[in-house]
């Protein structure tokens, strides 16, 4: 119980700290204690894998992106700026627009309450328990063998679109290099056609 | 000693609602990025805690999925932003109006 009020607390006030800093790097802070409290939490719901899934991808790969990017935009001949601050002229619309958001949450979760289980107990000590990392893979390579394997697909579009996308030259940088390795390589052919 | 599910489904709702809010509010792409991680995350709460309820561990596995979907977001997203905001003077999403006519 203490640990959840404990968890709860550090989960607002560090989602209230990354939307609220001024500067995005403060927000990576923010959102990297949310990351590992959240992993947390997922341990005390006896979601072992996602626990350890939550601090590899998103503490360990997604953070480390966003700090990369904010190195990148912040590294060129200008320095990193950050536009005007409208955040006070929106603030109060999407305040009232999230507590309706929230309304919605209650009166829906509210409506379709079903008779569920109570969380005492249903949960046993061994390694095929629930939640088990060795009861996830079991689940995820039979049962939800599909869409795990659309899984890779997804990740394997995204990083072609990535390179394709921000790759040396950005949108178009690819062929657009192609075509001017062709042009520069134009007037060589012609001096050789010339020769004979 | 243990806790109700409900309050896990209302601490996930109000950390949607706190990602919500960052949408709106911020203009900087960076933390409206990090905003919509936020919301990611507060699903994946209300996935795992449905899944610890039933103890059924689909919830699990669609979380998982929820990640994964996420992370390639998170990868395209931060490439057009890298691309987008190099040759423009903030770092601002009402700049990038390109696209208005």
């Amino acid at each position: 119980m203490i640990v959840f009020w404990i968890l709860a607390i550090l989960l607002i006030a560090s989602a209230v700290f990354t939307v609220t800093a001024q500067k995005p790097v403060y927000s990576v802070v923010g959102l990297l204690v949310n990351f590992v409290a959240l992993a947390a939490t997922y341990l005390e719901l006896h979601a072992e894998f996602l626990a350890v899934i939550q601090i590899i991808v998103y503490s360990g790969a997604i953070l480390i992106l966003f700090v990369f990017v904010i190195a990148l935009l912040s590294s060129g001949v200008k320095p990193f700026e950050v536009g005007p601050n409208r955040a006070p002229r929106i603030a109060i619309p999407a305040i009232v627009f999230a507590a309706l958001v929230l309304a919605g949450i209650a009166a829906t979760v509210a409506g379709t309450r079903t008779a569920a289980p109570s969380m005492a107990g249903g949960v046993t000590g061994d390694a095929n328990a629930f939640g088990s990392v060795a009861n996830f893979g079991a689940a995820l390579f039979t049962t939800y063998l599909l869409p795990f394997e659309v899984t890779a697909l997804i990740l394997m579009v995204a990083v072609v679109g990535v390179v394709l996308i921000a790759g040396d030259e950005g949108p178009g940088g690819i062929v657009r290099r192609r075509k001017r390795r062709a042009i520069e390589r134009e007037p060589i052919v012609k001096r050789e056609r010339v020769a004979p | 000693m243990n806790v109700a599910p409900d309050s896990y489904v209302t601490l996930s709702a109000v950390l949607f609602c706190i990602g919500v809010v960052g949408v709106i509010a911020r203009r900087n792409p960076l933390i409206m990025l990090m905003s919509i991680e936020l919301l990611f995350n507060a699903a994946n709460l209300a996935l795992v805690t449905y899944a610890r309820l039933w103890l059924n561990n689909a919830g699990h596995i669609f979380a998982f999925l929820v990640i994964t979907v996420a992370a390639a977001e998170a990868a395209i997203a931060l490439a057009i932003v890298a691309v987008a905001f190099r040759s423009l003077p903030h770092v601002d999403a009402d700049d990038a109006a390109l696209l208005k006519g």
